[in-house]
């Protein structure tokens, strides 16, 4: 990316743009830092896929060929920790730094400083995940951790030294995130431009106002959980052991107090970025600005209230689950509604189906999908039989594949252009979306019948009557891996050139982000730029 | 270029939905859905499964067929204008009504269809002359108890040179139940969490450790029903199966007698007062071990560093100082090494486990099986401590700590 030549030519002004390292190490420019999220989240999506594809290659068929079932079963804590908190939640950041000060007309992000403290915990974070996963080889290194991303006592107290990094882990994650989100919020209510009111934002930046909220709520009761879950496991406290007088249930009260909010957490941004596609390649307004608003304010709050239907099977009263039921089918209906006003955006529009559109198309197809089955689910008495089986498994990655990943790969495509000033390959961004629809599909599809035929989940062997299923669900993911391949591929061709693109890059983009040049320069909106026309259009 | 996705997405979308309508119709087909629900609650949850299933494919179909219309008739390369006016209709106006609405009837529908089938399923019947059954999870088997017939039985999987086409589905002594009765199950945990759960009897419950969840049920089919320990309870998680025999209750009645011989045979054995050889100790004792113990303190005694312990002296046990202070303090520890310690505390950590680790007390087995796993213990891992220890010590142990067990 080519800032510093740039920079020069527009508002350099009179602090230039810091050169090496100095650059990036002591960054407090929302750009810069933006793209280290981005490409931190990169590093961490290729290596929680590559455990994907480890777990995939183990379960092609029945019997033990690749993996120490500890080691397996380490994989499956750490994919799903990784693609969590390593590669959808560093993504959605690396896009709100970059792009909210762009689209408020701010000159930055309002606390430039904490900006940098926060992407540089998420990195000591990394490398702390890293150390929990390799100490377990080391001699004395005890097991690995073994209990799945939900690290559910007493299992987790058993774990050898690798489960204290991971908790270690937890608490530099949170603290990063919560700084990040305290930094968006004050961003976002201090620095929008003059005349821009918080019903003229754009969508995306309420998607993040609601997600930082919702962060703020949900990661410092996960960090006392696992606080508590080390004190149990070196200063003798009974917090979750029965026999001390403590609730192994508590744990997962807590864990999943965070757990389930943190799914919209990784949805939201997404949903966000929709919200721009959608009206850029329909080429009219978004549908029902107002009521998006509302509803992605309805999701928040209503998720922090319906943790337990995680729980359903682990002896609830009767009155709390029917509680527990209806709370999150009722999530049916903000959710709902955001689906209704995308489908609604591309009613009546003029549809071009560049890349970024035919992921948005995809996305909503197969997010509605993983939503229904989500009804399903939160019906107890189906659940009984889903839950902890591989139904579950297929469930949740309908909805975070296509609600959070395809979403975040859609706002690449559609930004990489205003980022770098180079058009992406459209050709290769089209194979990567189909072999992206075709390998996720026939990954997960399957899966809902394995878990209805009583494959349980997290299991590194099973019974033969489970092969054809799992080798077909394991074909698809080598497709759905290999694809990112591709998606690399076109992400370095961008950045290192292609055919230049203009301010506005698309035809029927509108908002401040698409007035300045691409790539922007260094410093942007050093005089806050005039609001002619409200973005509601109300 | 357009065309082509165009069809691509059509196909995409008939695929889904065949798919849906094969898993909606075909339910008799092994493998795609359930399996045949064997009790009247598993039929229930079918029941609801089936009608919240047919709910969602066909929201599901009205979803794919509006997009794919507006996907065809939309687009700028059919010349299609923008209607740039169409949020600020009365549709535009009042969707945001409407549309939570429509949802909130089908949420009401689906979940008034299961309100009443989740009573029936949640509120244990209090009868008083339920059948009970107790479910221990341990890692890595089960444990039967029938409260009301005095049988223990213990259920552990099958190998694979055993168990052939059944592998991971398959266990040496299954959970036999009487048909067309009523009982209630409770559930427990000697360690981690484990879940029971048996698809055909329709109902998933996790065992906790230090607390008991119950659920019940009425099988009305004899049968093999089998299922797995839901709940990730670490390294051999994938070991544990559930094979429940449903059996009529006069063939149930002759098992709980066979049970019943086959368990005072053993128990007279252990309290004949015979005293035993240390040969045939250590033959009994090992596959004992190899049974009961090695799961966690692994078959060549080495344990599982910092959880589990190794027995053979001289391995190294880097753990915390609740793990290695018990130990210590028993005389099994020292330096950072396991020693072998005294005899009268062996039988001890053996008979009452050790309190605030995973060590759990192994009352339950008879004072021969104790003799004998102990007797090994001292001598196998090259230990060759050249203790023998006989039932009649065992007893002296059990009496001195806790009330003896009778079953």
């Amino acid at each position: 990316m080519n800032h510093a030549t740039i920079a020069h030519a527009h508002e350099g002004g009179h602090h230039g743009v810091p050169h090496g390292w100095r650059r990036w190490l002591f960054s407090t420019n929302h750009k810069d830092i933006g793209t280290m999220y981005l490409v931190v989240s990169l590093i961490m999506l290729f290596l929680g896929g590559g455990m994907a594809m480890l777990i995939r290659a183990e379960l092609f068929m029945p019997g033990i060929q690749l993996l120490q079932p500890d080691v397996y079963n380490n994989l499956v804590t750490n994919h799903a920790l990784i693609m969590v908190f390593g590669a959808v939640m560093p993504a959605a950041a690396g896009m709100a730094n970059w792009m909210i000060p762009l689209m408020i007309g701010a000159p930055d992000m309002a606390l430039p400083r904490m900006n940098n403290m926060s992407f540089w915990f998420l990195v000591a974070a990394a490398l702390m995940l890293v150390i929990s996963m390799v100490v377990p080889f080391l001699p004395g290194g005890g097991t690995p951790v073994n209990t799945g991303w939900t690290l559910y006592p007493p299992l987790s107290v058993q774990v050898g030294m690798s489960m204290d990094f991971l908790i270690f882990t937890v608490h530099l994650l949170g603290i990063s995130s919560i700084l990040a989100s305290i930094n968006i919020i004050v961003t976002i209510l201090n620095c929008r431009a003059p005349g821009m009111g918080l019903m003229d934002m754009p969508i995306f930046c309420w998607s993040w106002l609601v997600t930082a909220f919702l962060l703020i709520v949900i990661l410092p009761p996960f960090a006392g959980a696992v606080t508590m879950l080390l004190f149990d496991r070196h200063f003798g406290t009974s917090f979750f052991n029965a026999a001390g007088g403590g609730d192994p249930q508590l744990f997962q009260h807590l864990f999943w107090f965070f757990g389930h909010p943190e799914v919209y957490v990784l949805l939201l941004p997404s949903m966000g970025i929709l919200g721009h596609i959608i009206p850029t390649f329909a080429r009219k307004p978004l549908f029902g600005y107002q009521s998006t608003v509302g509803a992605m304010l309805a999701v928040g709050t209503i998720g922090l209230a319906v943790w337990a239907h995680h729980q359903y099977t682990t002896g609830l009263s009767l009155a709390a689950v029917t509680y527990f039921m209806i709370g999150t089918i009722v999530i049916s209906i903000p959710v709902g509604l955001l689906v209704f006003n995308y489908i609604a955006t591309m009613w009546r529009g003029a549809m071009t189906f560049e890349t970024p559109m035919l992921f948005a198309i995809g996305i909503i197809l197969m997010f509605s999908f993983g939503g229904l089955t989500g009804v399903m689910l939160a019906t107890i008495p189906g659940d009984i039989q889903y839950h902890d089986s591989y139904f579950v498994v297929a469930h949740f990655h309908y909805a975070l594949i296509p609600g959070a990943l395809l979403g975040l790969y859609a706002g690449v495509f559609y930004w990489l252009p205003k980022w770098t000033g180079n058009m992406y390959d459209e050709r290769l961004g089209k194979i990567f979306f189909w072999m992206v629809i075709i390998g996720f599909n026939l990954t997960f599809f399957p899966q809902h019948f394995l878990g209805l035929a009583g494959m349980p989940r997290r299991i590194i062997d099973y019974n033969p009557m489970f092969t054809e299923f799992n080798m077909i669900s394991s074909i698809g993911s080598f497709i759905f891996g290999a694809a990112h391949l591709v998606f690399l591929y076109v992400i370095v061709k961008t950045v290192r050139g292609g055919a230049r693109a203009g301010d506005q890059v698309w035809e029927g983009a509108k908002g401040l982000e698409w007035t300045l040049p691409s790539p922007p320069p260094f410093h942007t909106f050093t005089t806050p730029p005039q609001i002619k026309l409200a973005q509601s259009e109300a | 270029m357009h065309g082509g996705s165009q069809f691509k997405r059509l196909m995409q979308f008939l695929a889904v939905a065949l798919f849906l309508g094969v898993a909606g119709h075909v339910h008799a087909e092994y493998g795609i859905n359930f399996p045949e629900p064997a009790t009247p609650s598993a039929r229930d949850i079918y029941q609801i499964h089936m009608r919240t299933m047919t709910i969602a494919t066909v929201l599901l179909i009205i979803v794919f067929a509006i997009v794919s219309y507006s996907l065809y008739a939309h687009r700028k390369s059919r010349g299609f204008t923008p209607d740039q006016n169409f949020h600020r209709g009365w549709f535009g106006r009042w969707s945001w009504v409407l549309v939570p609405l429509l949802v909130l009837g089908v949420d009401m529908t689906i979940a008034g269809s299961a309100e009443e089938v989740l009573k029936r399923l949640w509120l244990v019947p209090k009868d008083k002359d339920m059948m009970e059954v107790k479910i221990t999870g341990h890692q890595w088997w089960w444990e039967y108890e029938y409260l009301d017939q005095g049988v223990r039985v213990e259920s552990r999987y099958v190998p694979q040179e055993k168990a052939g086409s059944l592998y991971l589905r398959d266990v040496d002594n299954p959970l036999v139940l009487p048909i067309n009765t009523k009982i209630r199950f409770l559930n427990t945990s000697a360690d981690v969490n484990h879940s029971f759960w048996v698809p055909q009897l329709g109902f998933k419950k996790d065992a906790i450790a230090g607390y008991i969840t119950e659920t019940w049920a009425v099988i009305d089919k004899e049968g093999t029903y089998r299922g797995q320990c839901a709940q990730l309870c670490g390294t051999w998680h994938a070991r544990m199966p559930i094979v429940v025999q449903a059996v009529t209750p006069e063939k149930f009645t002759a098992w709980v007698g066979a049970q019943k011989t086959r368990m005072a045979a053993a128990e007279a054995e252990a309290a004949s007062g015979k005293v035993w050889s240390k040969e045939d100790l250590l033959e009994k004792g090992r596959d004992l071990y190899n049974k009961n113990c090695s799961a966690c303190h692994q078959l060549d005694g080495k344990g599982l560093p910092p959880a589990f312990p190794p027995l053979m002296a001289g391995g190294g046990f880097p753990a915390g100082e609740n793990m290695t202070k018990p130990l210590q303090e028993r005389g099994f520890f020292k330096d950072g090494k396991i020693v072998v310690g005294p005899v009268p505390k062996h039988l001890d950590i053996v008979l009452n486990g050790i309190a605030g680790t995973p060590m759990q007390p192994w009352n339950q087995l008879n004072d021969l099986e104790i003799a004998a796993i102990v007797t090994y213990e001292r001598n196998a891992f090259n230990n060759n401590t050249g203790d023998v220890i006989q039932p009649a010590d065992v007893a002296k142990a059990r009496g001195a700590t806790a009330p003896a067990k009778s079953d």
